[in-house]
């Protein structure tokens, strides 16, 4: 990398410093809840902090069930070419090929 | 007056673009939505074009406020992604594309089923061309599999249109219902092209193979074009709200662990279509409100979010997460208009998808359905997860793949500044679009309630990502397969076809050996009495034939004396 021009992100202050103001918000917005009044429609929703809750609860299990399905779904990833494109010399083309053939 | 249906100037300026080339043809196809959209305009509600067919009056053009909303959508839809392929030296793709796109604004003026049947097939046959010319092996295969599937919704469609014609002695498109056996075969028809749980793989297999201009025109129409047909067959179905909400959950996951950013796109696609189904299923005026201004706010972004992604495919050849990311060193542009998209479809505030979805959460609430409204608010959350956080950040930034890729080209960067500043347009003044919903009612999407609860939802799903990420939970892209329902079709079914064929030769075989086995028994069983030593084969001495005749005759003369 050296004589490369230094990108925004390349440094790892500034992803710190990025992190710090995201942490704030987050913070801010759980204190906003107690403060600020709100209107609700369904049972749950009154709960404090109901809406952060939900938010990251469901976000980690979506993740952590997405990382169990891979255990019995994932494959190679020429799964179905090899035997699809058996005849045929293009097999590993469809990604490498890109959308430079249509130019 | 001189009165042209909307799909008529595509169909001609298709045919023109087979002859034009450059900048002559550059220009017919910039003009044809613009004029199109004006020559809408002055349209207006109405109906025309009435021609009969044996007893069936058939209607080329009829609009309501439902339909014009479509049209208008699918003009703009048009424009945003003629000028992306405007670089594009290929007059197959040119040319399938403005047909493709004048069928999809046959549909949604076709006043009777019949007409809706014949753009429904052409719908099918023009779109196909934009899979088949990115010119490789697996789309040519990814093509065939799309356009057997959507043959298959058409001859349903067909036989619906039939039972039902018979049934009602109309075939006027209005409300169809599920009453009877036609109803049911249209409703089948209409689902396969809106991706419905078990038939949605012809989407997430054909629209990451199409080129990359073409996935832009195939992400705006045929999905959206069944939402409305759903939407004008068949409101008020309480079965669409469960089938929409299984839409909505299950290809989040899916999209977490997939690899290919463009196959992300296609099954949070998905996810977004069913908000729009489960809005139809409601049925209410707030809830088909939300259904129409949502398709309206998702073809934008969603095309949008195809068209930074086609970029990074056209500028880097590769579109695979685990291949890419450090882009938005070289391709700022690109990013930040890549990151509007994502924030307009994980609906922030201030973005167009915040303004549309809300709508069809707040019928569901308001309608009962609080487990429906607690997995669409889950979905929610993993739409910012899957589509707002990871296609920018795998793409963009993560890891630096080393790519250093040149910024998109000028047609481009315009197609995707025009579709950014609508959803900007739409998030921060929501008011032009709700004038033009097909029902009139006042919701307001900027209440503090609203805004803070939508942000928080936001903000801690990103927390999660920023979490796993930290703590390296959060699974790598890896270049993989994930099996889905096309497994079926894919893999079962040509397994089993040749497990059979093989058995079957097998058979054969057996059946021939065991034949040829017999055959040679008997031939050695011929021999053993007429061969070289066999019995009957024997040279006999003369006198022992002589004996032999003797006997004979005394035997036939005891005979005769006996009698």
């Amino acid at each position: 990398m050296s004589g490369e021009k230094q990108y925004f992100f390349d440094k790892p202050d500034n992803i710190r410093l990025l992190l710090r103001i995201f942490y704030a918000i987050c913070a801010l917005l759980v204190a906003l809840d107690f403060v600020v009044h709100r209107h609700t429609e369904f049972r749950w929703e009154g709960l404090p902090a109901f809406y952060p809750i939900y938010g990251f609860v469901g976000c980690v299990m979506l993740v952590f069930v997405a990382r169990w399905m891979r255990s019995f779904l994932m494959r190679p990833e020429d799964y179905y070419d090899r035997v699809e494109l058996k005849d045929r010399e293009d097999r590993k083309g469809g990604e490498a090929q890109g959308g430079h053939g249509d130019v | 007056m001189f009165e042209v249906a909307p799909f008529v100037p595509f169909f001609v300026v298709a045919a023109l673009a087979l002859f034009l080339r450059g900048w002559p043809r550059a220009l017919v196809m910039i003009a044809l939505p613009l004029l199109g959209l004006a020559n809408l305009w002055m349209l207006g509600e109405g109906q025309f074009g009435t021609w009969s067919v044996l007893d069936f009056q058939l209607q080329l053009f009829r609009a309501d406020k439902l339909s014009l909303l479509f049209g208008y959508l699918f003009h703009i839809a048009a424009l945003i992604a003629i000028i992306y392929s405007l670089h594009v030296r290929d007059t197959l793709q040119q040319v399938a594309s403005l047909l493709y796109a004048g069928s999809a604004l046959g549909v949604v003026f076709a006043g009777d089923l019949l007409t809706l049947f014949i753009f429904w097939e052409l719908l099918a046959l023009t779109s196909v061309f934009l899979i088949w010319a990115r010119r490789s092996g697996p789309a040519y295969l990814a093509g065939l599999r799309y356009f057997i599937l959507h043959i298959l919704s058409g001859m349903l469609l067909l036989g619906g249109i039939i039972f039902y014609g018979q049934a009602q002695g109309s075939l006027e498109f209005g409300y169809i219902g599920l009453e009877q056996a036609g109803g049911w075969m249209i409703f089948l028809a209409f689902g396969i092209k809106c991706a419905f749980p078990f038939f949605h793989n012809w989407l997430t297999d054909a629209y990451p193979q199409a080129t990359p201009t073409g996935t832009v025109f195939l992400s705006a129409f045929t999905t959206k074009v069944a939402v409305y047909a759903l939407a004008r067959g068949y409101p008020g179905t309480e079965l669409l709200i469960y089938i929409g909400a299984v839409m909505a959950c299950f290809p989040i996951f899916y999209a977490v662990i997939e690899n290919d950013l463009r196959r992300v796109l296609a099954y949070s696609l998905i996810n977004q279509l069913g908000y729009m189904v489960v809005g139809i299923g409601i049925g209410t005026a707030l809830a088909l409100n939300g259904t129409v201004s949502h398709a309206f706010a998702h073809v934008i972004y969603k095309g949008l979010l195809f068209m930074s992604m086609g970029a990074v495919l056209q500028m880097t050849g590769r579109i695979n997460g685990s291949e890419l990311g450090g882009l938005y060193k070289t391709m700022p542009k690109t990013t930040v208009l890549c990151i509007i998209g994502a924030a307009s479809i994980s609906a922030f505030p201030l973005f167009s998808g915040f303004v549309s979805k809300s709508m069809v959460m707040s019928a569901a609430i308001k309608n009962g359905y609080d487990w429906v409204w607690l997995v669409l608010l889950f979905a929610a959350a993993g739409v910012f997860h899957h589509a707002g956080i990871k296609i920018p950040y795998f793409a963009f930034f993560a890891h630096d793949s080393g790519l250093r890729a040149k910024e998109a080209p000028v047609n481009m960067l315009v197609a995707m500044s025009i579709a950014a500043a609508l959803c900007l347009g739409v998030g921060i003044y929501p008011q032009a679009l709700y004038s033009l919903l097909p029902h009139e009612i006042a919701y307001t999407p900027y209440d503090m309630s609203h805004v803070l609860t939508q942000l928080q939802l936001l903000f801690f799903s990103a927390l999660a990502f920023v979490w796993l990420n930290l703590r390296r939970l959060y699974p790598p892209e890896l270049p993989s397969v994930n099996l889905d329902v096309e497994w079926l079709y894919r893999r079962l079914l040509p397994d089993a076809a040749r497990g059979f064929a093989n058995g079957v030769f097998r058979l054969d075989q057996r059946l021939r050996n065991a034949a040829l086995a017999a055959v040679g028994g008997v031939m050695a069983f011929v021999t053993s009495y007429h061969g070289p030593d066999g019995a009957l084969a024997r040279s006999w001495l003369t006198g022992s034939m002589v004996a032999g005749v003797v006997l004979l005759l005394g035997i036939y003369l005891a005979f005769g004396l006996v009698n």
